[in-house]
């Protein structure tokens, strides 16, 4: 057997020396448990948070809405509609306070999700630790803060590629130093899978990000010593996913930690076992969950957490455990609570505790786990070749698309089988759906308009020139490291960005005093290096509908594709523009981020036929009135149609807004979804409907 | 159902210029039905240099460069320099379609950062569809109507070795655009596979030594094939931008040094001649007498007619 199947580096110290027993002499401590938790407002979240703190939850996660997660202050444009929506906003450390009052902060492990603005948020809460009397050092938790992945697959950046990383190696070296217990990135292997990464995706592009990190971090600490390489090595943590294929998951995992001790051992040097030490958190799937027969996602969300738990020498450290109705909404306090009861029959009902590692000896596993060491091995040569993980962001973001589209292939073909989806659909109705609000949280609309006026306030009662300075110091430490020869002794970007906290600086001002240094910037779409689907009969004879049309229309049919509001999920969107190239048309796809004046600029000038829009984050209530508004005052009145998380109830009132068809992730056939806009188009060119109308209202061409 | 006379109006108001009226005459411009290619000869038409008196003012450029090459970036930053100019812009964005399924997917005008409340700017995407040499069907169409409205029309295309031959014969100034460490613009003009660009442009310079070494390269290869005065630059179009300033210059300067009248003139004609071939083949070509003989023909019409004007000048020829 490959030595190197066996890491020598155990995360647990098995019973005696070379003796194995069947049970451990003592059962395991339970994992870290956690509830990905946040919405509305600091004050409702703090509620929350203590309540789900009381119900047995031992950590704190931390989600933030998409402007804190952007860096937009809750008065932006690109803020409207996405303010408290899928997290907690955080605009300053008054915000962060009402967070974490009354919560032990000493105490306390709280892992945030955030990334572009990490640094921020890691200051905010430094910040409030010291008004409660806690030091630095005594701080526990972890900042996601991986930029790679949201280039890749989750979109919630906010600067280039290289400032990014400046600001990790930032962070990574000011941690190291001044906040020893804390995480400062968490590799995200998680949202790779979302995006429809394989197993041997997931290990490679995960292990790749991490040498990039490593390696930026490695020049940023170089000057305090060498030495510093095995604490920062140590210091990474890994945030993954588990799909329902629970046992290929586990092997997977158990994968990533033979070649995280290998990379570690090999490439930076590091000796000590402790440093060595695989440490993983996850949140198992959420792209497997389906809208259809929602409560078979309990099950899904069991067996997967059987992936992080089963195997000792693989298992989780901190689990967050989705919730069964995330496919139809943001899920209640009570949703949540039965994903945390799941963990703890897991941990404390169910002898999974009580056992060494049970696969140690399966040929299956160990077999399991060489197959995908060898692909993860040669899919990181490929990565390497391109120069490392930043600069193959647009190789790797291109294989997700294409491994995406392949997994809905499967799923539309009935090769892949979802129960409920596309097999076993017939069903009772659900009473777990029947309430007025379809089983889901809904979000008081009011609460942006309370937040926007509260930050007014804030910046009414500070002291404004305290900040004007500390943001000027922000900008030149920042301009600093832009310089072309990559000056090494400027400043570490954590200090003045602390000091920016303290003085009562918002989220936005520091977002934006770094995007006036470093550029705002666009990730690939990956869309565009799609390879083209193979057409088989459905698809085939839907390029001859196109064709058709095309004809009658005097131009191929065109098509826009992007994604208003904040939200960066945008698998959904590539796979709809990949799948509108492959039926024939001319996809304009935008991309995300876009507000309602951007989308209907394009919509005039490119002169497209019908316009499809993605919305995951539950703004579609404010953002699809919005950028109908704007498309009827550029004259342009090609269709509309929406896909996305889209709960029942608000279908009906966004197609009286004028939205010509809505999609949800029931509607998992995109070929027919396609079919569906084919028609659209045609009755619009039959009808008297012109699709573009010049912006002064005359008539110009209408079928055009 | 288009009305009759739509074309022309669309024409006229380009030639006032309407910038608005641009979405609605390239939606015709590049319709293939029978009526609309009525409607678009007769928009070509008042937007001709018979009907202006002049040829049309704008600058057409031409970009054309490999994937990955930064001409997005590149053109992000340089429709920002022509908007401090108080100068209109408007791109025509050429990518290739799919062979298999003929769709195409238009990335760009998500790579192109601009306000879209902005009306002096227009972007429009279009898939080069069956055609060879980068340019879709009614690109050159295109360019020539919004050169009536626009102050500068940038014609954006995708490639080295083809695409730039077909873009030189639709703008007034071609940049190619490449990024250093990528050697085949290098093997490209040493073999002539490449027409000679007016301007070519090094990206990508933050990356110091290596865009300095790439743009010397090209600056002696160019010198070997005889064309010293082809300017190479080296730009960073990511902040902090530098040379970007420099390349609006060189592209003026080119612009400036042309004789607009005869160049464009050329060009008009041996469009038509290209039209006139696809539509009726050799065959109709020899009823001419061959190309000498087209040639001959079109020589003899008016420098400021339009292409469609010029194509039935011919059709006429043959009967």
């Amino acid at each position: 057997m490959d030595r190197r199947i066996k890491p020598a580096a155990r995360p647990y110290n098995c019973c005696m020396d070379g003796e194995h027993s069947a049970r451990l002499p003592e059962r395991d401590r339970p994992w870290m448990m956690r509830t990905y938790a946040g919405h509305s407002t600091a004050k409702a979240s703090n509620e929350l948070y203590r309540r789900n703190l009381e119900k047995g939850q031992t950590g704190l996660s931390v989600a933030f809405d998409l402007p804190t997660q952007t860096g937009y202050d809750p008065d932006d444009e690109l803020a409207r509609g996405e303010v408290g929506k899928v997290g907690v906003p955080v605009s300053h450390r008054g915000d962060m306070a009402a967070l974490m009052d009354g919560i032990p902060l000493a105490e306390m492990n709280t892992s945030m999700t955030i990334n572009a603005t990490a640094a921020w948020l890691l200051a905010l809460y430094i910040v409030v630790a010291e008004e409660h009397g806690v030091a630095p050092e005594q701080l526990q938790g972890t900042t996601q803060n991986d930029i790679i992945k949201e280039f890749l697959a989750r979109g919630t950046y906010a600067f280039p590629p290289a400032p990014s990383m400046r600001l990790i190696a930032d962070m990574i070296a000011y941690t190291v130093e001044h906040v020893p217990r804390w995480n400062p990135i968490n590799i995200c292997s998680y949202h790779l899978q979302e995006a429809g990464a394989t197993p041997v995706q997931e290990i490679a592009y995960a292990m790749s990000n991490a040498i990039a990190v490593l390696d930026a971090a490695r020049e940023r600490v170089g000057a305090a010593g060498e030495g510093r390489m095995e604490e920062v090595f140590g210091r990474i943590s890994f945030f993954v996913n588990a799909g329902v294929r629970f046992i290929e998951e586990h092997a997977k995992l158990r994968a990533m930690s033979i070649l995280w001790e290998e990379l570690g051992r090999e490439r930076y040097g590091v000796q000590d076992d402790r440093h060595l030490r695989f440490r993983y958190g996850v949140q198992v799937n959420s792209l497997g969950l389906t809208e259809a027969q929602p409560e078979n996602n309990v099950q899904r969300i069991v067996l997967e957490a059987l992936a992080v738990t089963l195997g000792r020498d693989a298992r989780a450290r901190a689990i967050q455990l989705p919730a069964w109705n995330e496919a139809l909404g943001l899920p209640r306090p009570w949703d949540q609570q039965w994903s945390l009861r799941i963990q703890q029959v897991l941990a404390y009902e169910t002898d999974v505790l009580e056992y060494p590692d049970i696969f140690e000896g399966s040929r299956v596993m160990d077999a399991l786990v060489a197959e995908l060491l060898d692909g993860a091995r040669a899919e990181m040569a490929v990565v390497a070749e391109h120069g490392g993980a930043v600069e193959a962001v647009p190789y790797m973001k291109a294989a997700l698309v294409d491994s995406h589209r392949e997994r809905l292939r499967r799923i539309e073909e009935g090769e892949q089988v979802v129960v409920g989806q596309n097999r076993f659909t017939e069903t009772e109705p659900s009473p777990l759906t029947a309430d007025a609000e379809g089983g889901i949280l809904v979000v008081d609309p009011a609460l942006e308009a309370q937040q926007v006026e509260a930050l007014r306030r804030w910046r009414a009662e500070r002291d404004e020139s305290a900040v004007k300075e500390a943001l000027v110091a922000l900008a030149s430490a920042a301009g600093g490291a832009s310089s072309r020869d990559g000056d090494s002794a400027d400043v570490n970007l954590m200090v003045p960005t602390i000091a920016a906290a303290r003085a009562g600086a918002t989220t936005g001002e520091w977002a934006r005093t770094l995007r006036e240094v470093f550029g705002s910037y666009r990730a690939p779409t990956g869309v565009g290096e799609a390879a083209a689907m193979l057409a088989d009969g459905e698809l085939s004879e839907l390029r001859g509908e196109v064709s058709r049309l095309q004809e009658k229309l005097g131009r191929r049919p065109k098509i826009l594709v992007g994604k208003p509001g904040l939200d960066g999920h945008s698998n959904g969107a590539e796979q709809i523009a990949v799948r509108a190239r492959d039926s024939g048309m001319d996809v304009v796809y935008e991309g995300i981020r876009l507000t309602p004046a951007q989308i209907a600029a394009s919509a005039l000038q490119e002169g497209v036929h019908v316009i499809g829009l993605s919305i995951l984050s539950g703004s579609h209530r404010e953002l699809i009135p919005a950028v109908l508004d704007a498309l009827r005052d550029a004259g342009v009145t090609a269709p509309v149609v929406v896909g996305g998380i889209i709960p029942e109830q608000d279908v009906a009132p966004l197609r009286q807004a004028g939205v010509a068809a809505v999609y949800t992730p029931k509607d998992f056939d995109i070929t027919r979804i396609m079919r569906d806009i084919v028609a659209l188009v045609d009755a619009g060119a039959n009808g008297s409907p012109a699709s573009t109308r010049s912006a002064n209202g005359s008539p110009a061409n209408v079928r055009a | 159902m288009s009305e009759p006379g739509d074309g022309a109006a669309l024409g006229a108001r380009l030639r006032d210029g309407e910038l608005v009226a641009a979405p609605a005459a390239l939606n015709l411009l590049e319709s293939t039905t029978a009526a609309d290619r009525e409607q678009a000869a007769a928009l070509l038409h008042e937007v001709s240099p018979a009907v202006l008196g002049r040829e049309a003012p704008a600058h057409v450029i031409g970009v054309t460069g490999p994937p990955g090459a930064g001409k997005s970036t590149l053109l992000s930053a340089l429709v920002h320099g022509w908007r401090a100019q108080q100068r209109t812009v408007a791109v025509l964005a050429v990518d290739p379609s799919s062979r298999r399924s003929g769709g195409s997917l238009l990335g760009d005008r998500a790579r192109i950062d601009f306000d879209p409340s902005d009306r002096g700017v227009l972007i429009r995407s279009t898939a080069a569809g069956e055609r060879l040499g980068g340019l879709a069907r009614a690109t050159r169409a295109a360019a020539a109507a919004l050169a009536a409205a626009f102050d500068v029309v940038v014609i954006e295309t995708v490639g080295v070795g083809q695409a730039e031959t077909d873009v030189a014969d639709v703008a007034d100034t071609v940049a190619v655009v490449v990024q250093p460490g990528g050697g085949d613009v290098l093997q490209f003009l040493k073999a002539g596979i490449m027409e000679i660009p007016d301007v070519l442009v090094v990206t990508k310079a933050d990356l110091g030594q290596i865009a300095m070494r790439a743009r010397r390269d090209l600056s002696a290869a160019l010198r070997s094939l005889g064309s010293p005065s082809t300017r190479v630059l080296a730009v960073c179009a990511v902040p902090p931008p530098t040379g970007i300033d420099e390349l609006l210059a060189a592209l003026e300067e080119h612009r400036a040094g042309l004789d607009l009248a005869v160049r464009r003139t050329a060009a008009r004609r041996a469009a038509a001649l290209t039209d006139f071939t696809v539509e009726h083949g050799e065959h109709g070509l020899r009823a001419l007498g061959g190309r000498a003989g087209a040639q001959a023909l079109l020589a003899g019409e008016d420098a400021g007619l339009d292409v469609p004007a010029l194509v039935d000048a011919l059709e006429r020829g043959r009967a």
